[in-house]
C-alpha cells in the first residue's frame, strides 16, 4: 500500500471544502458588488477547465503510444483563441444582449426560438458528454487505486461489484458538493462568481502539479532533457515516438487536421467551455488577454507531457506499466509520495473542475431545454396562475445533475475498461463539433433556416451514432461486432468504420468526415430551400447585426396587448417576487416612470421580461410562457420588416441628432478659440497702446518742461534758450517719426500699405542706400564697406521698402560703432533661390537675451544714448517688410565682436496667402 | 537747502528737471537707471526723489520697494508715462508718496515737491 486510504479520502475531501470555501467567498464578494473574478486572468484561467482529466492523465498515456499525436488536440484551441477570438466576442455579445445561458439555448433562440431545436442540441449533448464524464470519474479511480492500493498498477479492480464501487459513492460526492456549488441561483445569467474563482483555482493547481512532476522527473530522476531524450533515442520503440510520421497511418495530413478541427470546435461549442468563455464573461475586454494567457497555459501544461511519457517507457519498459498514470506512478516508484499524492490533487482539480461546470451546463440545458416543454406541454402546469415555481426548477436541475453523473458511472462501469482516456475524449469532441455549422454560420448568415439546421444536426448526429458510437460499443463487447466487419444486413457499403466504400481513414478522422460533411450539406442544402418564418427572421437579424445595434433603438418584434399585471405575475413564478420587483422596478427607472402601477405593457416591457425569463428557463420555453400570458397577434414577415424599417428610421434620427450636437460642439470649440485668439490680440493691442502711448509722453515732457519754463522764467539766459529750443526742436522730430512709423506698421500689419513691386537689383539699392548715409558715416570717422558682386539676376519686390530695410540697419549700425575707429561691412551674396544681404559692425555686440527680443516693438537695447533718434520701431518694420517678400530676418551677434544683421529674400515668392497665415501665426 | 534726487533715464527729461529743481533752490543729484538711484539713496541720503517707472536694470517699482522695506520715510513722487489706472495704484501700494504722469505741467510739480518737503518740516518745527 503506498498511501493510506483515509488519508487520501480526507485530504480529497479537505481539497473540495477549499474549493467549497473559494466559491463561497467569491459568491459573497460579488453579492457585495466587489466582484473577485472581473479579472481578465481570472478569466482566462477559467477557460484552462478545458484541460480535463483526460489532458493531465491521458495526454501522456497518448504520449507514450502514439509520441507526438496527443498535440493536435491543444493545437485547435490555440488556433481558436488567436484566429477567432472575434467570433467569440460575437458570441459574447449575443449571448448578453439576450441573456443566452447555454449552448442549445443560442442555437434554438437564432432559429426562431425554436423548442424542437433546442431539445436535439441537448439530447446531442447528453448522449456526447456522458462518456466525458465518465472519462473523468474512470480518472480518479484509477489514480485513487494506484494512490492507495498495493503497488501493482493495474487500472482497475475488475471483481468488485457496483455497490462496493467506491467510483459510484465519488460521484455521488461529487454530485452533492456540485449541487451546493452551482444551483443555488436561478436565473443563469447571474452569473456564478464562486464557481468561477473556484475553476480559475483549480486551473492554477492542476498546472503547478503537472510541472512539478515534470520537473521531478526530468531533473530528478533524468539528469534533465538532454539525458532523457538522448536515451530515449538509443531505444528504436521509444526514438520512434518523436517522429510525425510514425505508426501505420498513412493519412497522415488528413488525420492532423481532422483533429485540429475537432479540438477548434470543441472549445468553442463544448458546453463547459460555452460556460465559462460566453455565460460566465464578466467583461468583453477580456477576450483580448485570454486570447493568449490561454494559449501559453496549454503550451506550459504539455511542455512536460513527452519527457514525462518517454521517462515512463524508459523506468518501467514499454506495456509494464498504464502510461496515463505515469504521472502518479512514477513519483510512487521513486518513494515521492507526498509529491504523488499532490500530483493527485491536481488530477482531482482537473478531474472535478471539468465535472462541476459541464454539469452545471449540461443540467440547465436539461432543464430549460427537455423537461420544461415537456412540462408546458401539459395544460393544468401552463395555466396554472400565481405559485413560486423557481424551486421546482432547481430541484429539476439537481436531480439532472445526480442522473448525469449516474450515467457517467454507467457508461465508466459498463464500456470504462474497453478505451484509453483520450478515445473516449474524442467521441465527445466529435459529438459537440456537430453544432458548428448551425452555430457558427447563425451568426453570420441570416438565409440559415430552423429546417435546415433540423436536418443537419439530425443526419450529423446519426451518422456520428453510426460511424463512432455503436462501433465503440460494440469494440466494447456489449453488441455484436458483426456489423462492422460486414455492414448491417450484409451491406458492406454501410459498414461503419468503411462508410460508402471510404476506407484507409483512422476512425475518428473517418467518422469526423462523414458526420460534419452530412450536418453541413444538409444545413446549407436545405436552409436554401427554406424560407424562414418571421420569428426565425427577426432573430437573424438579431444576432447577424447585434453589433450594429446599441441602447434604444433595437427593434422590438413583438405586437399585441398585454397587462402588465399578468406579466408580473408571470415574472413572480419564474423568477421568485424579489427578482421580478427588481425586474419592474428596473424597467419603470429607465422609462423615467414614478411606479410600477404607472408602466404601460407595451412591446419593450413584453421584451424585457421574456429576455429575463429566457434567462431562467431558456429562450424557447420563456417564448412559449409570453405567448400563453399575453394576447399576441401573430408575427409576419411584413411586420418583421416594418419593425425593422421603423427601427431603423429611429437609429437615423438618434444618429442625426448625434451628428447634430457633435457639430455643435464643434462650432462652440471653434468660437472659443476665435475668442481666446481675439482676446490675445486683444492684449496685444493694449501692449501696443500702452508703449506708443509711453513713446509719445517721453518727448513731450521734455518738450513741455522746456516750454513752461521759458514761459515763467522770462530772464532765462540766452544761451540757457538756445539749448532748450534745441531739445524741443530735436525731441519734436523724433514725435513726428514716430508717428510716422506707428502709422507705416500699422498700414503693414493691417495689409493696406501700398506695395510698388517691380524688378529689382539689389546691388543698385545697396549702392543707394550706402550713397545716402555715408556722409553721416564719414563725420563719426568710420569706414563703410560694401562687398558686392555684379549682375545680380532681378528679384520681385518694392525697391523703396528694401532700401528703407537698409538704411534702418545702417543707421543702427552706425548709432552703435565707436567714433573714428567704427567699421561697417554689407555683404551680398546671391545663390540659385535668391539674394542673401548682411551688415556687419564692430560695435559693441547684443547679448543673447537682448537678441532674442531685438525685433519686438520698442524695444531698444544697448546705451540709452543711442536711442535718442530711435524710435524701437525700425527692427519690426524691416523684418515686416522683409517677411512680406516671403524672406526671414535675422541677427547674429558675439558680445564684445559687433553684430551681424542679415536678411534673406527668395527669388520666388511664396503665395500671399500663405505669407499672411505666417504673419499672422507669429503675431498670436 | 534741500537735496532732491532726479531718476530717469531720457536725457532730455533730466536735463528739464535738473533746471528746474535747481531754480527753485533745491540741491539735484542724478541717477540714470534703478541702481544709481539706490545707491545715491543709499549714501547721498536725498529728501526727496523723482523716480521714473520706467528705467534699465532696476524700475522705478524696484527701487520704490527696495526702499519701503527699510522702512524709510524717504517722500518719493513716481513719474511715469503709462497713464494706466494699474500702475498708479500699484506704486500707491508700494508706498509712493505721490504719483504724475508724464507729460506734467511744472508748477503743480513744483507745488507737490514743496508740500511733501513742508510736511517733513512742521513736526520738527512744532
Amino acid at each position: 500500500m503506498n498511501l493510506p486510504i483515509g488519508l487520501v479520502v480526507a485530504i480529497s475531501f479537505a481539497y473540495l471544502a477549499l474549493l467549497f470555501g473559494i466559491a463561497w467567498y467569491g459568491d459573497r464578494r460579488a453579492r457585495q458588488g466587489r466582484s473577485i473574478i472581473s479579472s481578465p486572468w481570472v478569466y482566462a484561467l477559467s477557460i484552462a477547465v478545458y484541460c480535463t482529466a483526460w489532458t493531465y492523465f491521458g495526454s501522456v498515456g497518448r504520449a507514450s503510444v502514439e509520441g507526438v499525436w496527443f498535440l493536435p488536440i491543444y493545437l485547435g484551441p490555440m488556433l481558436a483563441m488567436i484566429l477567432a477570438w472575434v467570433v467569440v466576442r460575437k458570441m459574447i455579445r449575443i449571448a448578453k444582449t439576450y441573456r443566452i445561458t447555454s449552448v442549445a439555448d443560442f442555437i434554438a433562440s437564432r432559429y426562431g426560438k425554436n423548442p424542437v431545436i433546442a431539445g436535439l442540441v441537448t439530447l446531442i449533448t447528453v448522449v456526447g458528454i456522458v462518456p466525458y464524464i465518465a472519462l473523468q470519474l474512470k480518472a480518479i479511480s484509477a489514480g485513487f487505486g494506484l494512490l492507495t492500493g498495493p503497488s501493482d498498477p493495474t487500472l482497475t479492480e475488475a471483481s468488485v461489484t457496483w455497490w462496493q464501487d467506491s467510483t459510484l459513492y465519488m460521484a455521488l460526492a461529487l454530485a452533492g458538493f456540485i449541487i451546493l456549488f452551482g444551483t443555488r441561483h436561478l436565473d443563469m445569467t447571474e452569473r456564478h462568481e464562486g464557481m468561477v474563482a473556484a475553476i480559475a483555482f483549480e486551473s492554477i493547481i492542476k498546472l503547478v502539479a503537472f510541472l512539478a512532476v515534470g520537473l521531478f522527473v526530468t531533473y530528478g530522476m533524468f539528469n534533465g532533457l538532454g539525458d532523457l531524450f538522448g536515451r530515449a533515442l538509443n531505444d528504436p520503440a521509444i526514438a520512434q515516438l518523436m517522429r510525425f510520421d510514425h505508426g501505420a497511418t498513412p493519412h497522415l495530413y488528413s488525420q492532423w487536421f481532422a483533429l485540429i478541427l475537432l479540438a477548434m470546435l470543441s472549445v468553442l461549442f463544448l458546453p463547459r467551455q460555452f460556460q465559462v468563455m460566453v455565460v460566465e464573461n464578466v467583461d468583453e475586454r477580456h477576450l483580448k488577454r485570454a486570447a493568449w494567457v490561454f494559449p501559453l497555459y496549454l503550451f506550459l501544461i504539455n511542455l512536460f507531457v513527452l519527457p514525462i511519457a518517454i521517462a515512463g517507457l524508459i523506468h518501467f519498459g514499454p506495456g509494464q506499466a498504464n502510461p496515463d498514470l505515469f504521472v502518479l506512478s512514477l513519483p510512487l516508484a521513486e518513494g515521492a509520495r507526498w509529491l504523488a499524492l499532490f500530483v493527485f490533487i491536481g488530477g482531482l482539480s482537473a478531474a472535478t473542475g471539468m465535472v462541476i461546470v459541464e454539469s452545471i451546463a449540461v443540467s440547465t440545458m436539461i432543464c430549460n431545454d427537455l423537461v420544461m416543454p415537456a412540462l408546458l406541454k401539459t395544460r393544468r402546469f401552463r395555466h396554472r396562475r400565481g405559485g413560486d415555481l423557481t424551486r421546482l426548477l432547481k430541484s429539476i436541475r439537481r436531480l439532472a445533475i445526480v442522473g448525469l453523473l449516474l450515467l457517467g458511472y454507467l457508461y465508466f462501469f459498463l464500456a470504462g475498461d474497453a478505451y484509453a482516456l483520450v478515445s473516449i475524449g474524442l467521441i465527445s469532441f466529435a459529438a459537440v463539433a456537430q453544432f458548428a455549422p448551425a452555430a457558427l454560420a447563425g451568426m453570420y448568415w441570416k438565409g440559415a433556416t430552423s429546417a435546415g439546421v433540423l436536418t443537419g444536426l439530425a443526419i450529423g448526429f446519426g451518422l456520428w451514432v453510426w460511424t463512432l458510437m455503436l462501433p465503440s460499443i460494440a469494440k466494447s463487447g456489449w453488441i455484436a461486432t458483426g456489423f462492422l466487419d460486414h455492414g448491417p444486413f450484409g451491406l458492406a457499403l454501410l459498414k461503419p468504420e468503411q462508410f460508402l466504400g471510404l476506407s484507409g481513414l483512422d476512425p475518428l478522422t473517418h467518422s469526423l468526415f462523414w458526420s460534419l460533411a452530412g450536418n453541413l450539406i444538409a444545413f446549407v442544402v436545405v436552409s436554401f430551400y427554406t424560407r424562414p418564418g418571421a420569428r426565425e427572421a427577426s432573430q437573424a437579424l438579431l444576432f447577424v447585426d447585434v453589433f450594429d445595434r446599441s441602447g434604444g433603438s433595437e427593434p422590438v418584434f413583438w405586437q399585441g396587448q398585454a397587462r402588465v399585471d399578468d406579466l408580473v405575475k408571470l415574472s413572480e413564478r419564474f423568477l421568485g417576487p424579489d427578482a421580478a420587483r427588481r425586474l419592474f422596478a428596473e424597467h419603470a427607472a429607465d422609462l423615467g416612470a414614478s411606479s410600477i402601477a404607472a408602466l404601460e405593457a407595451d412591446a419593450r416591457l413584453v421584451q424585457r421580461v421574456e429576455t429575463r425569463l429566457a434567462g431562467a428557463i431558456g429562450s424557447a420555453s420563456a417564448r412559449v410562457m409570453v405567448a400563453s400570458a399575453v394576447d399576441e397577434e401573430p408575427l409576419e414577415i411584413d411586420d418583421v420588416m416594418r419593425i425593422l424599417e421603423e427601427a431603423s428610421q429611429l437609429r437615423a434620427y438618434s444618429q442625426a441628432l448625434e451628428d447634430k450636437s457633435r457639430s455643435l460642439e464643434q462650432a462652440t470649440e471653434k468660437l472659443k478659440r476665435a475668442n481666446e485668439q481675439l482676446k490675445s490680440l486683444d492684449r496685444l493691442k493694449d501692449d501696443f497702446m500702452s508703449s506708443v502711448t509711453h513713446e509719445l509722453r517721453t518727448p513731450l515732457t521734455s518738450i513741455r518742461a522746456l516750454t513752461e519754463m521759458m514761459r515763467d522764467d522770462p530772464d532765462m539766459p540766452t544761451e540757457q534758450r538756445q539749448e532748450f529750443l534745441g531739445i524741443m526742436v530735436a525731441e519734436s522730430e523724433r514725435l513726428s517719426r514716430l508717428v510716422g512709423q506707428v502709422l507705416d506698421l500699422a498700414r503693414i500689419e493691417a495689409g493696406h500699405a501700398e506695395w510698388h513691386n517691380s524688378d529689382v537689383d539689389m546691388q543698385a539699392v545697396v549702392t543707394q542706400a550706402v550713397g545716402s548715409i555715408s556722409s553721416r558715416f564719414e563725420d563719426k570717422g568710420a569706414v563703410l564697406e560694401v562687398r558686392a558682386g555684379s549682375h545680380f539676376k532681378p528679384i520681385r519686390a518694392d525697391a523703396d521698402r528694401l532700401i528703407q530695410v537698409l538704411l534702418n540697419l545702417l543707421s543702427n549700425a552706425l548709432k552703435v560703432i565707436p567714433a573714428n575707429c567704427g567699421r561697417v561691412v554689407v555683404d551680398v551674396v546671391e545663390d540659385d533661390d535668391g539674394v542673401t544681404v548682411e551688415v556687419a559692425d564692430n560695435g559693441p555686440g547684443i547679448s543673447l537675451e537682448e537678441q532674442a527680443e531685438v525685433f519686438d516693438k520698442f524695444r531698444q537695447v544697448g546705451d540709452r544714448d543711442q536711442h535718442r533718434e530711435g524710435t524701437g520701431l525700425g527692427l519690426p518694420i524691416s523684418r515686416q517688410i522683409i517677411e512680406h517678400f516671403g524672406g526671414r530676418m535675422w541677427v547674429e551677434s558675439e558680445p564684445g565682436h559687433g553684430a551681424t544683421f542679415g536678411f534673406y529674400l527668395p527669388r520666388k515668392q511664396k503665395d500671399d496667402s500663405r505669407a499672411e497665415t505666417q504673419r499672422l501665426g507669429e503675431r498670436q | 537747502m534741500k537735496k532732491i534726487l532726479i531718476a530717469d533715464d531720457e536725457p532730455n527729461i533730466v536735463i528739464s528737471l535738473e533746471y528746474l529743481m535747481k531754480r527753485e533752490g533745491f540741491e539735484v543729484l542724478i541717477a540714470r537707471d534703478g541702481e544709481e538711484a539706490l545707491a545715491l539713496i543709499e549714501h547721498e541720503a536725498p529728501d526727496l526723489v523723482l523716480l521714473d517707472a520706467m528705467m534699465p536694470k532696476k524700475t522705478g517699482f524696484d527701487v520704490l520697494q527696495a526702499v519701503r522695506q527699510k522702512r524709510s520715510a524717504l517722500k518719493i513722487i513716481m513719474l511715469t508715462a503709462k497713464g494706466r489706472d494699474t500702475d498708479m495704484e500699484k506704486g500707491r501700494a508700494l508706498g509712493a508718496d505721490d504719483y504724475m504722469v508724464k507729460p506734467f505741467s511744472t508748477r503743480e510739480l513744483v507745488e507737490r515737491v514743496r508740500r511733501l518737503l513742508d510736511q517733513t518740516e512742521s513736526p520738527s518745527a512744532s
